[in-house]
């Protein structure tokens, strides 16, 4: 058991795996889903309130770590938005053939557009492989937060979160 | 001279709310900030906060400042901008200076002290070199005034305000080379410290500032390891190119007036350090004097906005603008709220040493 969110800053697979918003292998390979990053029981409950499917529980008190209830999530990505600590994401690991889907939340400007060939990062921000952009969303309620969907090989399913920031002015 | 019947002094989170509060009671009060804007930490703030929808969780900060004062507008509270208190007493009257020029006396029935609180500084050589600044005042000149200070920073310290302000630096454009943090653990929020990280950002544990140089500003950094007994080891220097070095190590409660009125205090390091005592209605040793907020102890905007209501409550209802059953049905109410930012990991060690505060009161 390797830990590293208090000493590298990040949370290892084997943190993740042990909460009960980190889906296992079987369901993350099924279709879209939310993957919850949330290893520390802090005072937050945004993604349970957020969720118009009851698919993600907080309950009481707001401390527990949120439950992710795989089978009614429908991988909408409105709780990728709500989580105030930018730790929710929706992968879909049958988007295509050789290709997964993920959606995360990229508060940077300048913002990537459709069609950009991008680097993705893992955890550490490393790059892992090339993605292409595939939407850029920002509605009203997500308040400011922009969900950015990209494709990217399967074979580095679980390792990439997001990507890798774009030069220039905003 | 001017009378008012509750004097608040500070017009960030808390002092918003304890005016907010005391005025829907019905109570004149009076805002005082030494700053040109109210609002204070709030408007620097661009990030969304945690806690529940009653605590407006994924409201951001700044958001949360805005409707604050459109609802003291709303409600026509005095604000005096530009406004020092130099001085209290124990008889509640205030000593202000307004623009730098007029010196007022102003005489309150009750005062709620909001001042928050100043960073703190570490030293070190080169401490005292343009570039070298408190994480707060960064955050500051980037979110308020829109100036990057520099293009590659080291932050010392990994609590939230470390880990915030260096996320907030990266979406302001800058490079963070490092975040370091003495301790052999991560301070802030793991969600914090993952975002920063899948941006790059290397952390370095157990590990602090030997010195900073350069000839007119920062040009770099020396940033050394620590044993178990917290000395450097020698020759695990790492030098960094950086033109910026961030403080974040903690926060210091403001409490000069509150010493000056002759409350009594306490010393809880992990409250920040000496914190007035004072009871569950806000109250301290004064007679009508409150405290809210991180004069307080060191805590979050989300527990000074409900500290300060449960402070404009109480002062009011003291002033007879709310019965007593009333007055302690919105205090417990807002108590509850409270009690549950303070539970988990990390608010529980904020939770048990507030409650120690109350103990010294007789009141755990």
């Amino acid at each position: 058991m390797t830990d590293t969110l208090k000493t590298l800053g990040y949370p290892s697979l084997d943190e993740l795996k042990s909460t009960p918003g980190y889906p296992g292998e079987d369901i993350q390979k099924k279709g879209p889903v939310a993957i919850i990053e949330c290893i520390e029981e802090i005072p937050c409950n945004p993604c349970e309130t957020s969720c118009p499917a009851g698919a993600i529980k907080v309950g009481d008190p707001i401390t527990n770590l949120p439950r992710l209830i795989a089978n009614k999530c429908r991988g909408c990505g409105r709780c990728v938005a709500a989580c105030p600590g930018l730790a929710i994401y929706i992968k879909d690991y049958t988007y295509s053939a050789e290709k997964a889907l993920i959606t995360f939340p990229y508060e940077y400007f300048p913002l990537p557009q459709k069609g950009d060939r991008v680097i993705a990062v893992n955890r550490r921000g490393k790059p892992v492989c090339e993605g292409e952009i595939m939407e850029v969303k920002l509605l009203g309620s997500y308040n400011k937060t922009p969900l950015v969907s990209m494709a990217y090989p399967r074979e580095f399913f679980e390792e990439v979160v997001s990507i890798k920031r774009l030069e220039g002015e905003g | 001279m001017i009378k008012t019947e509750i004097a608040v002094i500070g017009g960030g989170p808390a002092g918003l709310c304890a005016a907010i509060e005391g005025t829907k009671a019905g109570a004149k009060v009076l805002v005082i900030d030494e700053n040109s804007k109210p609002g204070g930490q709030l408007f620097k703030q661009i990030h969304k906060f945690f806690g529940s929808r009653e605590h407006q969780a994924g409201v951001r900060g700044f958001q949360i400042g805005e409707k604050l004062l459109e609802q003291s507008r709303e409600l026509e509270i005095e604000v005096w901008l530009n406004s020092e208190v130099c001085g209290l007493d124990s008889d509640k009257n205030l000593w202000v200076v307004r623009d730098k020029k007029e010196s007022i006396k102003v005489i309150a029935e009750r005062v709620i002290i909001a001042t928050g609180a100043v960073e703190n500084s570490i030293y070190f050589p080169g401490w005292d070199l343009p570039g070298v600044m408190g994480a707060g005042a960064a955050q500051t000149m980037i979110n308020i005034n829109r100036v990057l200070p520099g293009k590659k920073v080291l932050m010392v310290g990994s609590g939230n305000v470390g880990v915030i302000v260096s996320y907030q630096l990266l979406q302001a454009g800058a490079e963070v080379v490092a975040v370091v943090d003495a301790a052999p653990k991560l301070g802030g929020y793991g969600v914090h410290t993952a975002k920063v990280c899948r941006a790059g950002v290397p952390f370095y544990t157990s590990h602090t500032i030997l010195k900073a140089w350069g000839s007119e500003c920062v040009e770099g950094a020396v940033i050394v390891r620590l044993d178990n007994s917290w000395n450097p080891v020698t020759g695990s220097e790492k030098f960094l190119d950086v033109d910026t070095i961030c403080i974040a190590t903690g926060l210091t409660p403001l409490s000069e007036l509150a010493w000056m009125a002759g409350c009594k205090f306490e010393f809880i390091p992990e409250l920040g350090g000496h914190v007035p005592l004072h009871d569950r209605f806000m109250e301290t040793t004064v007679s009508g004097i409150y405290v809210a907020g991180d004069i307080s102890g060191i805590e979050e905007a989300s527990t000074a906005m409900d500290e300060g209501r449960i402070a404009g409550v109480n002062a009011a209802a003291s002033l007879g603008y709310i019965d007593d059953d009333k007055r302690k049905k919105m205090t417990e109410k807002l108590w509850k709220r409270l009690n549950s930012l303070r539970c988990g990991p990390f608010g529980e060690k904020r939770k048990s040493s507030k409650d120690r505060l109350l103990t010294f009161r007789g009141e755990a």
